[in-house]
């Protein structure tokens, strides 16, 4: 049967797009049982310290208190909550409770009551004495500092990855190629910078939640807005230390996660208070949790060295990162590597290039996955070092890249040595550059009214699924009237996989995208799915989808050929009936569908998994144009183009969709969200109201175009969208800021008075 | 203490406590598209209308509504229906966590501002919070939306 | 939230005033910022009865009750009109829409806190407030006075003829502000507030007889002290301060 892209590439709704509109309850708190116990955590208002004592009789007494944990009351096995396949990179640093505290926020006690006033009340009754500790706060001074965050002696690191937690490491390492230092020698101009990011929040308007209850089989029944239900199932069993097979988890409707929920931040609360009390249970973080206990992105900075000769060729490429994982290692060891793996191999000429890090454990709030993870730190710095190279050169940084920029073909020694075998970055930047009115602009413009237009550029990319690990699955059955039900265990959290996916089954059945159903994730149900992340979720479960399509057909084509007394090669599939090549006969599709429920020992179902020994790229270019006010350093954006090239779109909306929100997401990062703390640790952003994400009036029109490649391996040549996007608003609005302004902000958020003392040489 | 309100259309009577806000209050009878995404009033997500001002019902004590009419989504269900339709069509509703408080905005900026210009819209709508679409999705759902008076959608825009 | 054990809405200001003597029981405006509180309140006592959500002009004045909705103020014809849009321009960028149908001309006033665009854009202005015990009392003595539990009634605004002009700069369009400044002209005599420094809005004189609008700015930004928060320094805010002052003084004299 010939695969013709038909749905794929077209724009359609989303399947579950008019109950979201029209505001049915279909989240986690909204289908929440009613008489669930409400569940909350009380937190550490230290930095560091240890729970010396912990009385928790006057809260137990409060009226409607049905039980308070503390740290004697939970599994003493040390887990990770990073949602990632086993065995996870993360160390496993963490009990539910523990008797030290290692950031302000963390968890000391958890009490489940029959009503939130309840809770309340008792959390303000228990009382605890402290022996407080000094605290490791500053990431430059944590590596081996005599203070330790992990001094105790069962922390655990399954993989190696470089962690000592006896010198405060949660990861460390070296990749190169070639001599590094020889080459920049022999350079013609090195810059050498550093560049500091701050540990961003994802700020999904849902907040964490999850509610458990037990089902008749004594089983507990977990469900929460996830990203990763199958990593929640193992990381529960875990925690409780009980056998996985006593947990189910499912995902209903997710309100954002961007990451966030690849971290099972929530979850244990509820899961032990239900499996204890066998009493349905519920979490709701609040905002103020959700800023403050989660998973952020890592904080980093990142030093780089570029040399170049003097036409602008760029010959070697020296990065350091040091990375701040916090108190807990989620998702440390795995995030800085994408720093130099996704950022060094946008320059396909260096002769030489060298990665080095550490990541390190300080007494913050533990960092998580934030979409880019890790990209958008590395790509900040290495993108900001280019373009500073080029106006040292005096060279337009479009022509720089031009020159320097990977092409297709290309061998990335450090992307593995993959070879760049879709790539469309030149006709991205080529696109841009008209769309944008580059070479117009560029580098600025002064008003005459005070204002001085500046312009500036940055190229991304990232990668989809990670290689020869991630796993994605479909299980497709036929049924009655010949409709199909999808399977998959990959989680829409509102970006529209339940319908992209369905759309690559539909062109692959040759059917109407209605003759599909989609059924979520559960895990007593769905085939295993590593999880939405990694932008995995269109490459590879899409390419899974693809696979078990195949294998339908062929048992479709093998139940006709029986039905018409024929083999199956000498029968013919066309989505709607299987018919005799020679003409002489054929069954629809629906008949096939009604007559195998009746006497047929031959299933009509079928499951397969994928997985890739590659990570394909995708690429884009991103160009910002800015309005500085040259009294008082006020930034303006007047102007975002980005061109994207993802492979395939499936679906074009919501592309569409995914970049201008990872552009505005980037926009907050580049311009707004700052993270602060007080000198004894405790987080300033610690609302919406502090901590501002971008409203609709701050980010200025942002205009998206694709340039397609094909990639081969990819379902319909599709690669991924989802993280690729957030890269380049940093790095391309602190050079517009410079072209205007001619001050270099190295550590975002870059505010009006970075650029007001920078003009004023107040540095 | 008891309040008397018109939620959605109907006359209704019933116990809250002095101290209930008004959003914890249309979620216990029902209206669960009400959504709370912060505690510090900066979100937009649970906006109801309050005798047809859109207002934070995070924000006001349920005993404020007594005597007044209160309208949620629930209570507009075709119009939310027909604009997001529009939100759809581009894909723009995304996660759909904010788009009730989104939607009950926009229908209250269309009752109270005539053609407004594209300025008008983000300034009237600054108030809600999204973190999937970048805002521009939905700004091209409500253009569509508002042009489609007179019977005709204005291509341009599509 | 705070917890709450009873909700009047009263009948009277008498009402009011007897019942807020209790320490524990609160007026609720639009209760934005009374509901990040966590406290435990007795009673709640509502305004809402008594019909003070209206703006009312006469030949002298305006009459701004004390439940009238920032909304209200942004919106009304007569304040655009006599103050040349300083209320919108002061008002438009306070979170959102629906915020500002909650909050409360009395409450924003009465709170006297260090961001407050409203307090920095009255205080500009020959601006009064009515209370129910303490009578009319200038709004620039209210704004220094400690917390006392009487009844802020109405806030009444005086047509003198003055012009006024406001201008802030925020870290996004819809944030607290880092600096606000709102500076009114009647002939020779300025009258320039700055809020959000961070400390609460305050108002100084001057007499702008010869002095050019950079000149001025100067003397009035130095008459100011600044601090420093998470959204700026205190050095900044004065360099911003007198920015501003100086850009709204010439608008003003164009304006003349």
């Amino acid at each position: 049967m010939e695969r013709t892209a038909k749905i794929v590439g077209s724009p359609v709704m989303k399947k579950d797009a008019m109950a979201l509109v029209t505001g049915k309850p279909v989240y986690t708190d909204d289908i929440a049982p009613g008489d669930c116990l409400v569940v909350k955590v009380l937190r550490s208002p230290h930095a560091h310290a240890l729970v010396e004592e912990i009385r928790t009789e006057g809260a137990k007494k409060v009226p409607g208190i049905v039980t308070v944990l503390t740290w004697k009351d939970v599994p003493g096995k040390r887990f990770t909550m990073a949602g990632q396949s086993y065995p996870e990179p993360s160390p496993y640093d963490r009990l539910i409770l523990d008797r030290r505290v290692r950031f302000v926020g963390d968890a000391v006690a958890i009490v489940a009551g029959e009503t939130e006033a309840a809770v309340d009340r008792a959390l303000r009754l228990i009382k605890v004495s402290y022996q407080v500790l000094e605290p490791v706060l500053d990431f430059r001074t944590a590596k081996d500092n005599p203070i330790l965050v992990h001094p105790e002696e069962d922390w655990k690191s399954l993989c190696p990855v470089g962690a000592d937690n006896k010198r405060n490491l949660c990861a460390s390492g070296c990749e190169k190629d070639g001599d590094v230092e020889a080459v920049l020698k022999t350079c013609d101009y090195v810059v050498e910078r550093t560049y500091h990011t701050k540990a961003n929040q994802q700020a999904m308007m849902e907040t964490f939640r999850a509610f458990t209850t037990l089902d008749p089989y004594g089983r507990l029944v977990v469900t929460a807005s996830t990203q990763v239900p199958f990593h929640v199932r193992r990381i529960i069993a875990h925690a409780l230390d009980i056998p996985k097979a006593k947990v189910r988890v499912i995902k209903p409707r997710i309100g954002g996660g961007f990451g966030a929920k690849q971290t099972v931040v929530a979850e244990v609360y509820p899961a032990i208070v239900t499996w204890l009390t066998g009493r349905p249970a519920k979490i709701v973080y609040s905002r103020y949790e959700s800023q403050i206990a989660s998973s952020p992105r890592h904080e980093m900075e990142v030093k780089v060295r570029l040399g170049a000769d003097k036409d602008g060729m760029i010959r070697a490429i020296d990065l350091y990162t040091l990375s701040n994982t916090g108190a807990y290692g989620e998702h440390g060891p795995t995030t800085v590597g994408l720093s130099g793996h996704k950022s060094i191999p946008l320059y396909g000429n260096a002769e030489a290039f060298r990665f080095t890090y550490d990541v390190v454990y300080t007494n913050r709030m533990s960092a998580g996955a934030y979409r880019g993870y890790g990209a958008t730190q590395g790509l900040f710095a290495v993108e900001s070092a280019v373009n500073e190279l080029a106006d040292m050169l005096h060279m337009d940084p479009v022509k720089l890249r031009e020159k320097n920029m990977v092409r297709e073909g290309n061998v990335m020694p450090a992307y593995y040595g993959e070879v760049a075998n879709s790539c469309a970055l030149d006709r991205c930047m080529a696109k841009a550059k008209e769309m944008f009115g580059w070479d117009e602009k560029f580098p600025a413009k002064d008003m005459g009214n005070g204002k001085v237009r500046g312009v500036g550029v940055a190229m991304s990319m990232q990668g989809s699924a990670i290689a020869g690990l991630d796993v994605g699955s479909a299980t497709l059955k036929l049924n009655d009237d010949g409709f199909y039900s999808l399977l998959i265990g990959a989680a829409d959290m509102g970006t529209g996989c339940d319908t992209t996916l369905a759309q690559v089954a539909a062109d692959c059945l040759c059917c109407d995208l209605d003759n599909i159903v989609v059924h979520g994730v559960d895990t007593d149900v769905s085939p295993y799915d590593s999880g939405s992340y990694a932008s995995s979720t269109a490459y590879l479960t899409g390419g899974a989808v693809v696979k078990t399509c195949d294998s339908m057909i062929a048992k479709i084509m093998e139940k006709g050929a029986e039905y018409l007394n024929s083999s199956a090669d000498e029968v013919e599939f066309d989505g709607k009936r299987v018919y005799r090549l020679d003409g002489s006969g054929e069954i629809s599709l629906r008949d096939i569908g009604n007559r195998a429920m009746c006497s047929n020992g031959y299933a009509l179902e079928v499951t397969e998994s994928n997985t890739s020994p590659s990570s394909p790229p995708p690429f884009m270019v991103g160009m910002a144009e800015v309005e500085v006010d040259m009294e008082t350093g006020a930034v303006e954006l007047l102007d975002y183009a980005a061109v994207v090239d993802c492979g395939t779109p499936l679906n074009p909306n919501l592309t569409r969709i995914q970049t201008e929100g990872g552009l505005a997401q980037g926009i907050g990062m580049a311009l707004y969200e700052d993270i602060t703390y007080s000198p004894k640790g405790q987080l300033y952003e610690n609302s919406l109201m502090q901590y501002k994400i971008p409203s609709r009036q701050d980010v200025c029109p942002i205009r998206v175009e694709f340039e397609s490649s094909y990639e081969k391996t990819g379902p319909f040549g599709a690669k991924s969208i989802g993280e690729v996007v957030i890269n380049t608003p940093s790095p391309a609005i602190a050079s517009a800021v410079a072209h205007a302004a001619g001050v270099y902000i190295r550590e975002l958020p870059i505010t009006a008075e970075k650029v007001y003392r920078g003009m004023n040489g107040k540095g | 203490m008891e309040i008397n309100l018109t939620l959605n259309g109907k006359k209704i009577k019933a116990q809250i406590r002095p101290d209930e806000l008004l959003l914890d209050f249309v979620r216990s009878q029902g209206c669960r598209s009400v959504k709370r995404g912060c505690e510090t009033a900066n979100c937009g997500l649970c906006t109801v209308w309050l005798d047809e001002k859109p207002v934070l019902s995070c924000s006001t004590l349920a005993a404020r509504a007594d005597g007044r009419t209160v309208t949620t989504l629930e209570g507009v269900a075709a119009e939310a229906e027909a604009f997001g339709a529009y939100l759809a069509e581009e894909g723009a509703e995304q996660c759909g966590f904010c788009s009730p408080g989104l939607i009950m905005n926009v229908l209250a900026m269309e009752r109270e501002l005539s053609d407004p210009s594209e300025e008008e819209i983000k300034e009237y709508l600054a108030g809600n919070l999204c973190r999937c679409t970048g805002y521009m999705g939905q700004l091209r759902a409500i253009r569509n939306y508002l042009n489609r008076k007179g019977g005709e959608t204005d291509g341009e825009n599509r | 939230m705070f917890t709450a054990r009873e909700y009047v809405k009263v009948g009277s200001l008498e009402e009011a005033w007897e019942l807020n003597q209790k320490r524990t029981n609160v007026i609720a405006g639009g209760m934005l910022w009374l509901k990040m509180g966590n406290g435990q309140k007795g009673t709640v006592i509502d305004l809402s009865g008594l019909g003070l959500d209206q703006i009312q002009e006469t030949e002298e004045e305006f009459s701004v009750g004390c439940m009238c909705t920032l909304r209200q103020l942004e919106l009304d014809p007569g304040l655009e009109r006599a103050f040349g849009g300083i209320f919108r321009e002061s008002l438009r960028h306070i979170v959102g829409v629906q915020f500002r149908n909650c909050a409360t001309a009395g409450g924003s006033v009465y709170g006297r806190y260090g961001f407050s665009d409203v307090l920095t854009c009255l205080l500009a202005l020959d601006t009064w407030v009515e209370l129910y015990k303490g009578g009319r009392i200038p709004l620039e003595e209210f704004a220094k006075m400690p917390y006392t539990r009487d009844v802020l009634v109405r806030i009444i605004i005086r047509k003198d003829g003055r012009r006024a002009a406001y201008g802030s700069q925020r870290n996004t369009k819809t944030d607290f502000p880092l600096i606000a400044c709102a500076v009114s002209r009647k002939g020779d005599s300025w009258q320039i507030s700055v809020g959000a420094r961070p400390k609460k809005a305050e108002r100084i004189c001057l007499d702008g007889a010869g002095k050019t609008a950079a000149e001025l700015a100067k003397e009035a930004a130095g008459r100011f002290a600044y601090g420093s928060n998470m959204r700026g320094s205190a050095e900044y805010r004065a360099h911003l301060a007198e920015v501003y002052i100086r850009r709204l003084a010439e608008k003003l004299e164009k304006e003349a």
